[in-house]
């Protein structure tokens, strides 16, 4: 899976980064907080939980298997050691932020609503149905004089949402679908409780309750999905270093967080951490992966004097390098600040909820008001009047449109996060439905920006496997790709290995010295005699070349079946990279992907996404590096995978977690036939108005009815939003490949 | 009308206890891990009833 190739590029964090992630409880106990993404059942939970409890000083260990965290509860200075015990176990662990839980609060606002809603419509509908069923006189008036009082909370508690969501929109001058609804539920409580003074016949406790509660579950469902979208965002692997260990001009270390560090600070870099900020290399040499910066595929070697960015990888050996700017004003920050001033289509988008309730609360309230004038000039009956405007609010009081949208958005986001496409909000489902063009980044988006080996064919199998032997002590991504190809059982055994930064690895066996690496350094023998500078990484014996490897960046899995998909979806495709022409050509022609750009800066590609945009076109952006974050914000929509950059991520309204690239076409897919259902439940939701609304104009609604037609259209609408998960059941098995295992299944199969 | 006098707020009693079990459980994180309620109740635990 995409998750664990990013995880394996990073080590376990330092003591110094899990002590800056906790967060004091009092005394000397610390609370840290561990995402677990393999945590999947009871099993799981007692390994965990036993394992951590007998850890020294570990006062409590708890697993939620919702969330997929670990909660851990330590005392005293020392930080016991958790990440080893569960990698022991075999369970990966991220540091978790514990700033995330302040989200929680409005969920259990939301549940706590709909719980005090559903108890006062309950009530107050039994009570309705009594007054409906004929009780009259004084038990009438007891009960509209129970139902006023039961409907006060539910109108404080669960009516506040409303209100003041309708009140901050009316700040702002805009129109939100919360305005009709609050003025609604208002103005109906406010005649049934004069009805009710009155000893009057009709009261509309029961509607406007009931709508508030109708409207909460689908708020509540809405708030639900899109938290589990971020929870499993939030749980994957940090990619940016947290903080530093800072080399003293005393010759003390002391480990500082990523904020506080100041250019001209001598910073210790190990191998398996990111560079934390701008800087140059002082000492040292090593290997930097900088897919995720730049989305050059290779490795670039560094040494003294090389400058450094932000974000990069130290692969193989340590280095010293000094800061030469501060976090905010390294590569990163300016990604971000990039992307906030790029940031286009988005802000500028309105939900089609709010468009629609632009117009529509207008209309109604003046239909409203014109029954009132109408009844008026008829009757001269001001009391009836009134009571017949405020039964003509109550019935086109948007219960089935407030419902129209959420509903199957909801479906929708459940649809697509079965499928491991975690969908950020609701508004991204109806950007991406209205798309007409795509922009691929190509490393880590079309491609794994893992290298594959190529040659495999031709290589000696022996040769293989000691290659493989040896490549197991690296972590340079070459390594990585044939350690995984060993297996062969005959090889001589190694017996000291030892990595040359920036150059490969030696090992003696058998008598002779085995160099794997850079061409220049491995086969000295061959140096001197002048034949085979052309670089590339071979296996020497005793200086001379027994095989040589030939790599390349490894596809992205249905990242072709993915591209013909979107074709027939007729989105036209383009790749915009910070790779050489070469390398980009290379994967446009495998891909059939007709245009593309290659050598991109960061702000190339926005530029090349605004060009498309004031050409009308509405673009969805596929990138996972840094220096596609700007361009994900500038997008009309956008997509990341799971491994990319945390801003990436962030930045994106959709993420998927698995390595197929066919996601981004299944949710193409769910997001148009999303949007197909919303503009049917709302000519459903219009229908139904078009038909209550003179009804109600002629004077001819009682309670009974109004409360008969709200739950009515209700039903009607979130039984169409249930379509989708029909149309839904057939597509997972043609969409949904095996996840994962496909890395072989690379350039040379297609 | 008498009966009603009685009926009516143990109704609501009744109905009112439910809603503040409800918020309860809610603010007392029985529904924080749901999935993780349902696997637990499999777990032995070792700390048998003294006998």
């Amino acid at each position: 899976m995409a998750l664990e190739v990013a995880d394996a590029a990073s080590a376990l964090p330092s003591i110094h980064e899990i002590k800056l992630a906790s967060r004091a409880l009092g005394g000397d106990i610390h609370q840290t907080d561990l995402s677990v993404p393999a945590v999947h059942c009871g099993g799981c939970i007692q390994t965990i939980e036993a394992a951590l409890a007998k850890l020294e000083n570990v006062e409590m260990a708890r697993v939620n298997l919702s969330t997929k965290r670990v909660s851990v509860r330590w005392q005293g200075d020392e930080v016991p050691p958790f990440f080893a015990t569960l990698s022991r176990l075999g369970y990966q662990a991220h540091l978790f932020d514990p700033e995330i839980h302040e989200k929680d609060k409005t969920l259990s606002e939301l549940i706590r609503a709909v719980a005090v809603a559903g108890f006062a419509a309950g009530n107050i509908m039994l009570l309705s149905v009594s007054v409906w069923s004929g009780a009259e006189g004084a038990t009438r008036d007891l009960f509209h004089w129970i139902s006023a009082l039961i409907a006060i909370p539910a109108l404080a508690f669960a009516g506040g949402i409303y209100f003041r969501s309708a009140a901050n929109a009316l700040r702002h001058g805009r129109m939100n679908m919360d305005v009709p609804i609050a003025v609604g539920v208002s103005l109906a409580y406010a005649t049934s409780l004069y009805e009710t003074i009155n000893h009057g016949e009709h009261a509309y406790f029961d509607a406007s309750v009931s709508l508030l509660f109708f409207l909460l579950i689908g708020r509540t469902l809405d708030h639900v999905m899109r938290e589990r979208a971020r929870t499993a965002v939030n749980g994957l692997s940090r990619l940016v270093a947290r903080g530093s260990i800072v080399l003293r001009d005393d010759g003390t270390r002391e480990y500082v967080p990523v904020a506080e560090l100041m250019p001209g600070m001598r910073l210790l870099i190990a191998a398996g951490e990111r560079i934390p900020v701008d800087g140059d290399i002082i000492s040292g040499n090593s290997d930097l992966d900088c897919s995720i910066v730049s989305g050059e595929s290779a490795p670039k070697t560094v040494s003294a004097g090389t400058h450094v960015q932000a974000g990069t990888l130290n692969l193989t050996g340590p280095l010293t390098m000094q800061a030469t700017a501060a976090a905010k004003d390294s590569f990163l920050a300016e990604m971000v600040r990039l992307m906030e001033a790029a940031e286009g289509g988005r802000s500028r988008y309105r939900r089609i909820a709010d468009r629609i309730s632009a117009l529509y609360a207008p209309v109604v309230h003046l239909a409203a008001f014109a029954t009132f004038l109408g009844w008026m000039i008829a009757s001269g009956d001001w009391y009836r009047a009134i009571t017949v405007a405020i039964a003509v609010l109550i019935i086109t009081c948007p219960c089935a449109l407030g419902l129209a949208v959420p509903i199957v958005q909801v479906m929708a986001a459940r649809r697509l996060f079965e499928a491991g496409v975690m969908v950020k909000d609701g508004s991204a489902l109806e950007r991406l439905a209205a798309i007409d063009s795509a922009v691929f980044d190509k490393t880590g988006t079309l491609t794994l920006g893992l290298p594959r080996l190529v040659n495999v064919a031709a290589i000696d199998p022996a040769m293989l496997a000691i290659a493989a032997d040896m490549a197991a002590h690296s972590r340079h991504p070459f390594s990585k790709t044939l350690a995984g190809l060993g297996g062969f059982a005959g090889q001589p055994k190694l017996e000291s290995v030892s990595e040359y930064p920036g150059c490969g690895i030696e090992g003696t066996a058998a008598g002779s010295t085995w160099r794997l690496g850079r061409r220049g350094w491995a086969a000295w023998k061959a140096r001197i005699s002048g034949k085979g500078t052309n670089g590339g990484t071979v296996l020497t014996k005793d200086g001379v070349i027994v095989a040589s490897f030939v790599f390349e960046d490894a596809l992205r899995a249905d990242a072709r079946a993915a591209i013909l998909k979107l074709n027939e979806q007729e989105v036209s495709v383009q790749m915009l990279s910070g790779d050489t022409a070469a390398a980009c050509r290379e994967v446009a022609n495998l891909l059939d992907i007709r245009r593309f750009v290659p050598d991109l800066l960061p702000s190339g590609k926005v530029e090349r996404i605004e060009t498309l945009a004031t050409a009308g076109h509405k673009v969805l952006m596929v990138g996972d590096g840094l220096n596609d974050t700007p361009a994900l914000g500038a997008a009309h929509v956008s997509i990341a995978p799971a491994s990319a950059a945390e801003i990436g991520r962030n930045a994106a309204d959709f993420v998927f977690l698995r390595e197929s690239l066919l996601a981004v076409s299944l949710a193409l897919e769910v997001s148009r036939k999303a949007g197909g259902l919303i503009r049917q439940n709302i000519a459903v939701a219009i229908l139904y108005n078009t038909i209550a609304v003179p009804v109600a104009i002629l004077g001819h609604v009682t309670p009974l009815i109004a409360a008969i037609a709200m739950s009515a259209s209700s039903l009607l609408v979130i039984g169409n939003a249930l379509r989708l998960e029909g149309f839904v059941r057939d597509a997972p098995t043609k969409t949904v490949p095996n996840d994962g295992r496909s890395n072989s299944s690379g350039l040379a199969q297609l | 009308m008498t009966t009603l006098a009685y009926l009516i707020p143990v109704a609501l009693l009744l109905g009112g206890l439910g809603l503040s079990g409800f918020l309860w459980a809610l603010k007392s994180g029985q529904y924080e891990d749901l999935d993780g309620a349902a696997e637990r109740i499999l777990i032995d635990q070792d700390d048998k009833p003294e006998r």
